[in-house]
Parts: C-alpha cells; sequence; structure tokens
C-alpha cells in the first residue's frame, strides 16, 4: 500500500531508482546530485537493492558505463550535475542514438566560470539536442513518479530511448518534503523488470553496433531518431493514464494553473513553479488576468498542448533559468518563439532570464513579469523582447 | 627461443574458425588485422568486443558491413574501459538475478595506442583499478594512424609523424615512448602481457591465458602500420619480428606480480637493422641511434635479455 512518507527530494530520485529494481548503476559525486548516489549506495549495501554499483571516475564514464550496460539489457540507472552533465555530453547522443533506454536524473546545476554549485537550467539547455526524453519536475512527488514513469517509457520497445529528469540543484534537490511512495508490490505491477531486447549484446547472437556511417546513411539515420523521439509522446501519453488509472495521480506535458480566462501567461519549468503560483495567487487577488503554465515534457516539445493552452492568451511570458549567450534570447524563450512563428493568431511572446547560478527567483520577481506583460498587453513598448530579472546594472 | 604454449602447442591448434573475417578494408600487411585474427581465434565465440575508434573499428564496420561474427560495440574514443565496465557489470548483475544463462563470457576491448595510452587512459585506469573481470588489448601501432599517423604518447622517440614533424631544427618526437605496459601492471591487475603478430603463438596463448584469469588482464600488442611507419607491405611482420630481435619491444608477460620473459633474445641485434627498414627514422642520424641503443641496452639488461652482437 503507498504510504506518505517525509523524504529529502534527492533521496525520491534513489527511492525510485530501487523500487525501479536497478540492475546496474554508475555513480560518480557531484553537487548537487550527490545524496542521490549516496543513497543508492546505502540500499545496495543494504542487500535493499540487488545491482552492480559501478564507482566510475568521471562522469564520461558514468554514461559510457550506462551505455555498454544497456547495451546487454540491463536497466541503469546514474545522476548528474552541471559540470558532470557538460562532460557527459558527447555520450550523451550516443547513449540517444544507440537507442540506450537509460534513466538519469540531473540536478540542475549552472555551468562554470565562476565555478557555480548552485541551481539554474544551463546544464541541460547545453545539451538539449541530444535527443533524449526530457522531464523537468518541482517537487519530490514528480521526481518519484516521473523516475518510474521513465523506465516503462524508456524501454518500451516503441520509443527506446534514454530519459533525463530534471529538477533544479539545492532548491528543489535538499528539501524535505511529503511523498506518496508506492510500495514494491504496486511498483512490479506497473513496471516489470526490462526484457533483454533480441538485437543486447550477446554471443548467442552476435550483432554489430555503432559501426562507422557514411554520408549515405546518416541522415536517414539521423531523421530516424528524430521520429523516434517524436513519436515518443504516444507512448509517454499512455503510460501516464496507465500510472494514473492504477495510482490515481494523473500527469500531463504542462500543468496549467489559473489559466481559465488568463490574458497573461507565465511559463517555466522546474522549482520555481511554486513561487510563481503564489504570484498568480496575488495577482488575481488583484483581479489581474495571469495564469501559469507549468512545461513538465520538455523533449519531445508539445508545442500542440502549448498552443491549446494559450489559445485566448494575449502575452505569453516565458521564464529561462539559463542563457545563450549571444543568442536572440533564452532557450526556452526562444524555442516556444519559434514554435509559434506559423500561427496566425499567436500571444505576444517575452522573456525572462532569471534565477542564474542558483539567485532566488522570488514572489516579487513574478509580479515584476507580470507587470512587464501588462505593459506588453496595453501595447505599451517595453525596452527588448527579453530582459534579465535581478540583474545590477 | 622458447614460445609460450600454455593452450595451443603449434599454430595449427588454433581453431579454423573464424571471427574476425575477411572483406575488411584494413592495408595489405597491417600489423593490427594480423593480430586480431589470430586474437579472436584464441578467444574464441563466447564473448563481447567493445572497439574503441580507431584504425580497426574504421577497417571492419563501415555500416551495413561488418568483418565481426561475435557481438561487437563501438561508442566512442576515449570509453573504451568504462563501456566495458558497464557491460561486465550487466552481465553479472542479469546472471546473478536470472535474467541471463549462466555461462561465462569474455568482455573484451580491442584499442589503439591513442585509446589507450592518451584519451582513453583515464577510463582504462579506472576500469583497472575497479578490477573488472574483462581483458583489455592496445593495438600500438605508435601513433594516430586512422587520422593520418600523428604523435601519440606512444610514439617511440625520433619517429617522425605529420605532428612530430622533421625540419632544420627537429629531428621528429622529441619524447621517449610512454611505458603502458609498466604503468597498467603498476595497478595491481592480475595479468599484463606483451605481444607482437610475428610470434602469433606467443600471442595466442597470451590471449587465451589473459580471458581465462578473473579479473583484469592487459595484453600490449605491437602492431607495424604500413603507411605510418613508412614500411613495404611485405616487410611488416619482418619489422615486428626486428623489434623484438633488437630488445626494442620485449615479449613478456607479468602474472600476479612475476615477470617472466616469454621470448628470449640470447643475441641482440643492433637496433639500426630495426630501424633502417622504416622510413619514419630515415632522417637519424647516428648519434640519435646511438642515443636509442644505449636506452635499449639500458633497459634489456634490466629485463635479463642477452647481450648485444653487431651485424
Amino acid at each position: 500500500m503507498a504510504k506518505r512518507i517525509a523524504i529529502e527530494c534527492a533521496h525520491a530520485a534513489s527511492l525510485a531508482a530501487k523500487l525501479a529494481n536497478v540492475d546496474v548503476i554508475a555513480a560518480y559525486p557531484i553537487t548537487p546530485q550527490t545524496h542521490i548516489v549516496e543513497k543508492l549506495s546505502e540500499y545496495v549495501a543494504n542487500g535493499e537493492l540487488d545491482a552492480e554499483y559501478i564507482n566510475v571516475e568521471s562522469e564520461h564514464s558514468a554514461m559510457s558505463a550506462c551505455i555498454g550496460a544497456s547495451a546487454v539489457g540491463a536497466r541503469c540507472f546514474t545522476a548528474t550535475a552541471g559540470q558532470g552533465l557538460a562532460l557527459m555530453h558527447e555520450m550523451l547522443f550516443i547513449a540517444a542514438g544507440n537507442r540506450l533506454p537509460i534513466v538519469m536524473t540531473v540536478a540542475n546545476r549552472c555551468l562554470s566560470p565562476n565555478l557555480s554549485i548552485w541551481g539554474d537550467q544551463s546544464d541541460i539547455m547545453a545539451s538539449r539536442d541530444c535527443g533524449w526524453i526530457m522531464f523537468f519536475a518541482e517537487n519530490a512527488q514528480e521526481i518519484f513518479d516521473l523516475v518510474l514513469q521513465a523506465f516503462k517509457i524508456a524501454e518500451d520497445e516503441r520509443v527506446l530511448l534514454p530519459v533525463a529528469i530534471n529538477f533544479d540543484g539545492f532548491y528543489v534537490t535538499h528539501v524535505i518534503e511529503s511523498l506518496e511512495a508506492l510500495d514494491q508490490e504496486e511498483v512490479n505491477k506497473f513496471l516489470p523488470p526490462r526484457k533483454i531486447p533480441p538485437h543486447a549484446l550477446h554471443p548467442d547472437h552476435p550483432t554489430t553496433w555503432g559501426p562507422i556511417g557514411l554520408p549515405d546513411i546518416q541522415t536517414e539515420l539521423k531523421k530516424q531518431h528524430d521520429e523516434a523521439l517524436r513519436n515518443s509522446k504516444n507512448v509517454i501519453k499512455e503510460v501516464w493514464k496507465e500510472f494514473g488509472d492504477l495510482f490515481g495521480r494523473y500527469y500531463e506535458a504542462l500543468e496549467l494553473y489559473r489559466m481559465e480566462d488568463a490574458e497573461i501567461a507565465i511559463l517555466l519549468m522546474g522549482g520555481s513553479c511554486g513561487t510563481a503560483r503564489v504570484a498568480v495567487d496575488k495577482l488575481r487577488e488583484k483581479n489581474e488576468k495571469v495564469g501559469l503554465i507549468k512545461l513538465r515534457l520538455f523533449r519531445p516539445f508539445p508545442s500542440e498542448e502549448l498552443f491549446e493552452a494559450t489559445k485566448n492568451v494575449k502575452v505569453l511570458a516565458v521564464i529561462d533559468k539559463s542563457i545563450s549567450i549571444g543568442g536572440v534570447g533564452g532557450p526556452l524563450f526562444t524555442e516556444v518563439r519559434a514554435a509559434f512563428y506559423d500561427l496566425e493568431v499567436r500571444p505576444k511572446i517575452i522573456g525572462f532570464i532569471a534565477g542564474l547560478g542558483g539567485r532566488d527567483v522570488k514572489v516579487e520577481d513574478f509580479v515584476n513579469v507580470a507587470e512587464k506583460s501588462k505593459k506588453v498587453l496595453a501595447g505599451e513598448k517595453i525596452e527588448k523582447d527579453f530582459m534579465f530579472l535581478q540583474v545590477r546594472e | 627461443m622458447v614460445e609460450t604454449s600454455f593452450y595451443f602447442k603449434g599454430i595449427k591448434e588454433l581453431p579454423r574458425e573464424e571471427l574476425f573475417v575477411q572483406g575488411h578494408r584494413a592495408c595489405s600487411g597491417c600489423g593490427e588485422a594480423i593480430s586480431v585474427r589470430i586474437l579472436m581465434k584464441a578467444i574464441g565465440p563466447n564473448c563481447i568486443v567493445i572497439n574503441p575508434t580507431g584504425c580497426l573499428e574504421v577497417v571492419s564496420s563501415p555500416y551495413p558491413y561488418t568483418s565481426w561474427a561475435v557481438p561487437w560495440y563501438h561508442v566512442a574514443f576515449e570509453n573504451g574501459g568504462a563501456v566495458a565496465s558497464g557491460v561486465e557489470a550487466a552481465l553479472k548483475a542479469l546472471i546473478r538475478k536470472g535474467r541471463l544463462e549462466n555461462k561465462k563470457i569474455h568482455v573484451v576491448v580491442i584499442a589503439g595506442d591513442g585509446g589507450t595510452a592518451d584519451i582513453g587512459f583515464q577510463s582504462l585506469s579506472g576500469a583497472l583499478e575497479r578490477g573488472h573481470d574483462l581483458l583489455y588489448v592496445c593495438l600500438d601501432n605508435e601513433a594516430y594512424m586512422n587520422t593520418g599517423i600523428q604523435r601519440s604518447s606512444s610514439t617511440p622517440y625520433g619517429a617522425w609523424t605529420t605532428t612530430s614533424a622533421v625540419g632544420k631544427v627537429s629531428f621528429g618526437k622529441p619524447q621517449w615512448k610512454k611505458n603502458m605496459p609498466a604503468i597498467v601492471a603498476s595497478h595491481g591487475i592480475p595479468y599484463v602481457a606483451t605481444a607482437n603478430p610475428a610470434y602469433p603463438l606467443d600471442l595466442a596463448n597470451k590471449a587465451k591465458k589473459a580471458v581465462e584469469i578473473e579479473g583484469s588482464a592487459y595484453l600490449h600488442i605491437l602492431t607495424p602500420c604500413v603507411p605510418g611507419w613508412r614500411i613495404q607491405s611485405n616487410l611488416s611482420m619482418k619489422v615486428a619480428r626486428l623489434a623484438v630481435q633488437t630488445g626494442i619491444f620485449p615479449l613478456y608477460e607479468i602474472e600476479d606480480g612475476e615477470f617472466r620473459l616469454t621470448v628470449e633474445v640470447a643475441e641482440r641485434k643492433h637496433v639500426r637493422e630495426y630501424l633502417k627498414l622504416q622510413s619514419r627514422f630515415a632522417h637519424l642520424t647516428e648519434e640519435e641511434i646511438e642515443k636509442i641503443q644505449k636506452r635499449v641496452d639500458k633497459e634489456s639488461e634490466e629485463i635479463g635479455l642477452g647481450p648485444r652482437v653487431e651485424s
């Protein structure tokens, strides 16, 4: 039976990986992820989880070891953050291109310099084109549920892609929250052990993996990968439905808050959504028609869902916790704008960069976003289409 | 000269079955292709091969063709040790949890010298420190041959490569070759050996022994490269043999820390015999050649090779 427990959000990821009965874990310490792999080490040491725990010597090797293990047919898990994700960048593409259902949690952290162990989303945004399914979680419950769902989605033979579950370093990872945890029996019902696929590496059926691809084949290969990632949305929805039917928690690509009659919508991902909700409530008290769109599924990008959710929205304010230096705006902002470009009727889309290197994003910041959005709504000029919040000039 | 013969007493005892099959794109006389053919016969079909980027990967796998009759995986250049660690861990976990049949599957990495001594060094060291049950084979052709002959840390002193150019103020690579087998041995793994395709029985027996041993094993094979060493293709095995006969590349094994020469050289030839067949050394002066000879003399004495005789 499910039971309600208090748990550190990082440990919610570890608990889910344990209940998923993972076969191989590759672990390398990096703040603010480390608690996840520490807890898994305890589980293995206590015999609560029967897994091979590989103490790799870098994150590059963490992903490499997962790639090797997953190709044999094992259920694999790893976790990383910031510089660690940057170091495994090259391997992310190979894990996805080789269609390996690895699950990884990313405790989102700022990229150096300066050395910053604190949270923002610049790590995963720098790797957003690596061909993984990507979720953003806000709290312990979402982390726990998404990790379990991720294995089911990743290993589905219609998908066979790795999944990254992102959540803010410190602001989410190190917070103790309430979690409705599933028990082993419940998880087993939802997620049986990984079936070893017929193409797995094994001498009984030799296969050649990762050959050299000449120009006559690469385009088709990349297109297939792109199609696989796009098509995974159907399976994601199926799995969310099944999970909801079993356990009562239904998930969607977007989570809408007070969007019914909203003229201004704030769009963001991750842990600051809670703060944004408080801001929305405050603004609603003043009869401002402001709502929140939490983006949970980042890859494949849920354009249709976003169009539907913003049908009546006049101004869409996109918050990026990362920066595309020298680009046309934050990565999420740029992507959202590009997605809407061909619509005949579309909201005015403005972008804000906030929360870099762990700077707290406060209620006032979201109120500020709403104020700027109101100016746009009133047809006033604002300084730029995308701007920094909280910056000292 | 006595070759090792733990498993195969003669070359005809090697299995006829080819696991690295014909049709690959290696140059004629390629030391790698000859070595891998023997290596795979000795290891047998019950294995998974991890092949980091390099000549071998490129010549044996142009999609949709393959020269591999065993499961084979190329992931990247610098992570053979880590990928193999994952493969080994997965086999262990899946067998223990009853999802795979319980039979011994050899995990074998076959990497080049760049993938071993340079870019893959950390990944290899990590795998050895953790003691995974695997065999790591370094095919040492002493430079980045796949990208067109650039120097690696395994390139020998004085050798010309495209990035250790010979010019008015340079005589080729100014540093000595990195001693990979010694570095690997210092990890304290159960088995380290050197091999050479000109001594196929020695190579085959070491390969077989290395995969049978529980824990990490390392086999360092000198593989002459026809274009990179600037040698004639019909001379590659002669050059390989001279590397042993001159004491430049001694054949030995280190089993549980015990060093043993597997090919005795009673009378060492002058290094000139080896160097003169290779145009990559054509620019070396007598002085440089003597410098190399002096170093080889010292190293040979330390490990018990016979005295040098003038030819």
